[in-house]
């Protein structure tokens, strides 16, 4: 087993590699859309929701900020599970012919995905260093920002754990790769991305709280608290979220081990 | 043959059995439909029956059977593609399979990037690879070509390529499928001759063939397939003769 993976290390920095040139070739910019995308689609959101509606959404400091953690990450989670759901099924034709560990596919999307991530998050430093240069209110920078790492991490773990999940649901039941695009819709509403928990005022208790099992709902106000407010996160958030990554994780090695002689069969 | 070393393929009762739905269920729907209805019902098919022979290293094996008799299955079971239903297979040393030769390759990528990606594929780094890519891109002449995508090769370049790349590395077991027909008239002697010298190191090899000459020529021993079963197994003359003999009868 241990064997297995030092062997074919090779093979996963091989195809993490070719993710990543392949995703900007024959892109004029090239790489540089790692960062223009989150900076446009931000510009977009913050346009529709600090102007055209609500204008109290205003009333969360550093708006752009704010939807910048939060649009990073949500964009992350989805891109890297859709991807490494589909990883298996498109990877049919190696899989058929040659031997080789099948978790790397999967795996190798989400690492593939996670580094255009952190390249992607010099954006939130720049808008930082402009709140920071330009603006009345800046941020709050504190040295927590150098804990922003730990809710990286638990995201990764998730990301490597659901994607497993999926990429097997998806070589049995193709149906999985639609009901995972609604079911990313309701992730963007139920992470509090654009807005903010409290502004909501919900009084309904069972909203709230199923708007915090979430697991990304943690993972985002955790990585807030360090970039964006300068305080230590809420333990329970960390305690929750990390708990949920790792039982994905298991859930979904176990899932994977256990079905994925049967792929050859299916793809 | 030294009889202390080892089997470099050991198949030890090998049963392959496979479930043939008369229609591909793929979406939830169906699935539940039939599961409800209880109409989730599957026509067993044994493609291998306990199967079990030994390949010692450097032994040429010639594997013959009809359309259908499971060949293709029991080089999938080998090449550690598909996990048999029952019993095992042990493979001692690095596998080439032969049968698809650029199955590994992605379209999008340069030739140069797909030496690599293919060779990690079979598990070798890149450093390794470096070593051999001079010899890799000798061999398959591509050397105008290489910094183009895959996708605009011809079937053949792409053959070439493969073949380049799996030979290369020195594989200590070589599968073949059939004669190996990579390229023009020019590069198949050029492979021939590739095989040929790597037959001279002593390479195992496992050849599956129809064609009883070329299993004579190339292999020590052989056995026939019927049906899933090893019907036959000895030197490759005897087998030879049982499947000739079985080939007119047919007639």
């Amino acid at each position: 087993m241990l064997k297995n993976i030092c062997k074919y290390r090779y093979l996963l920095k091989e195809i993490v590699r070719k993710n990543i040139k392949l995703q900007y070739r024959n892109s004029i910019l090239g790489v540089f859309w790692t960062f223009l995308q989150p900076l446009l689609t931000t510009l977009v959101l913050v346009l529709v929701f600090s102007r055209i509606f609500g204008k109290d959404s205003s009333a969360v400091l550093n708006y752009p900020v704010y939807l910048l953690c939060g649009r990073l990450i949500y964009e992350f989670y989805t891109q890297s599970t859709k991807r490494a759901m589909r990883s298996i099924v498109q990877s049919a034709s190696v899989i058929k012919k040659v031997y080789i560990p099948k978790y790397i596919y999967p795996l190798s999307n989400v690492i593939s995905t996670f580094t255009t991530f952190l390249i992607s998050l010099s954006v939130l430093v720049v808008f930082i260093a402009y709140f920071q240069l330009f603006s009345d209110s800046p941020v709050n920078l504190t040295g927590y920002a150098f804990l922003a790492f730990v809710p990286i991490i638990i995201l990764f773990l998730l990301c490597v754990g659901v994607g497993l999940i999926l990429s097997v649901l998806e070589v049995f039941f193709k149906d999985v790769e639609y009901l995972y695009d609604v079911f990313c819709m309701l992730i963007f509403y139920f992470t509090p991305i654009f807005y903010n928990v409290k502004q909501l005022k919900l009084d309904n208790t069972l909203v709230l709280r199923t708007m915090m099992a979430n697991p990304l709902y943690s993972i985002v106000s955790m990585f807030r608290s360090c970039v964006l407010f300068g305080e230590m996160w809420n333990w329970s958030w960390f305690w929750y979220s990390l708990a949920f990554s790792v039982i994905c994780i298991i859930t979904g090695s176990v899932v994977f081990w256990r079905y994925q002689d049967k792929f050859i069969l299916h793809i | 043959m030294d009889n202390n070393l080892a089997p470099a393929v050991k198949v030890d009762n090998v049963s392959v059995l496979f479930n043939l739905n008369k229609e591909k269920i793929d979406n939830l729907k169906e699935y539940f439909i039939k599961l409800v209805t209880r109409k989730l019902h599957y026509n067993e098919f044994w493609a291998l029956q306990d199967v079990s022979f030994e390949v010692m290293p450097g032994e040429r094996i010639g594997i013959l059977g009809f359309n259908g008799a499971g060949k293709s299955t029991l080089l999938k079971v080998v090449a550690g593609v598909l996990k048999p239903t029952k019993g095992s297979v042990h493979v001692d040393g690095v596998i080439a399979p032969l049968l698809e030769l650029g199955a590994g390759f992605d379209m999008n990528y340069s030739g140069r990037e797909n030496i690599f990606l293919y060779g990690a594929t079979m598990g070798y780094s890149r450093k390794f690879i470096e070593t051999k890519y001079d010899e890799i891109l000798s061999f398959c002449e591509l050397e105008e070509f290489i910094d183009v995508p895959v996708k605009n090769y011809s079937s053949g370049m792409r053959a070439r390529l493969g073949f380049a790349i799996a030979t290369a590395v020195e594989p200590e077991i070589l599968i073949l499928d059939e004669v190996l027909s990579v390229g023009d008239a020019k590069f198949r002697k050029k492979s021939e001759a590739k095989i040929q010298s790597m037959f001279d190191k002593g390479v195992t090899v496992l050849f599956v063939s129809h064609n009883t000459d070329q299993v004579r020529a190339l292999c020590n021993t052989a056995i026939l397939l019927e049906k899933g079963r090893v019907t036959a197994s000895g030197t490759a003359a005897e087998v030879c003769a049982i499947y000739d003999e079985k080939v007119n009868k047919k007639r």
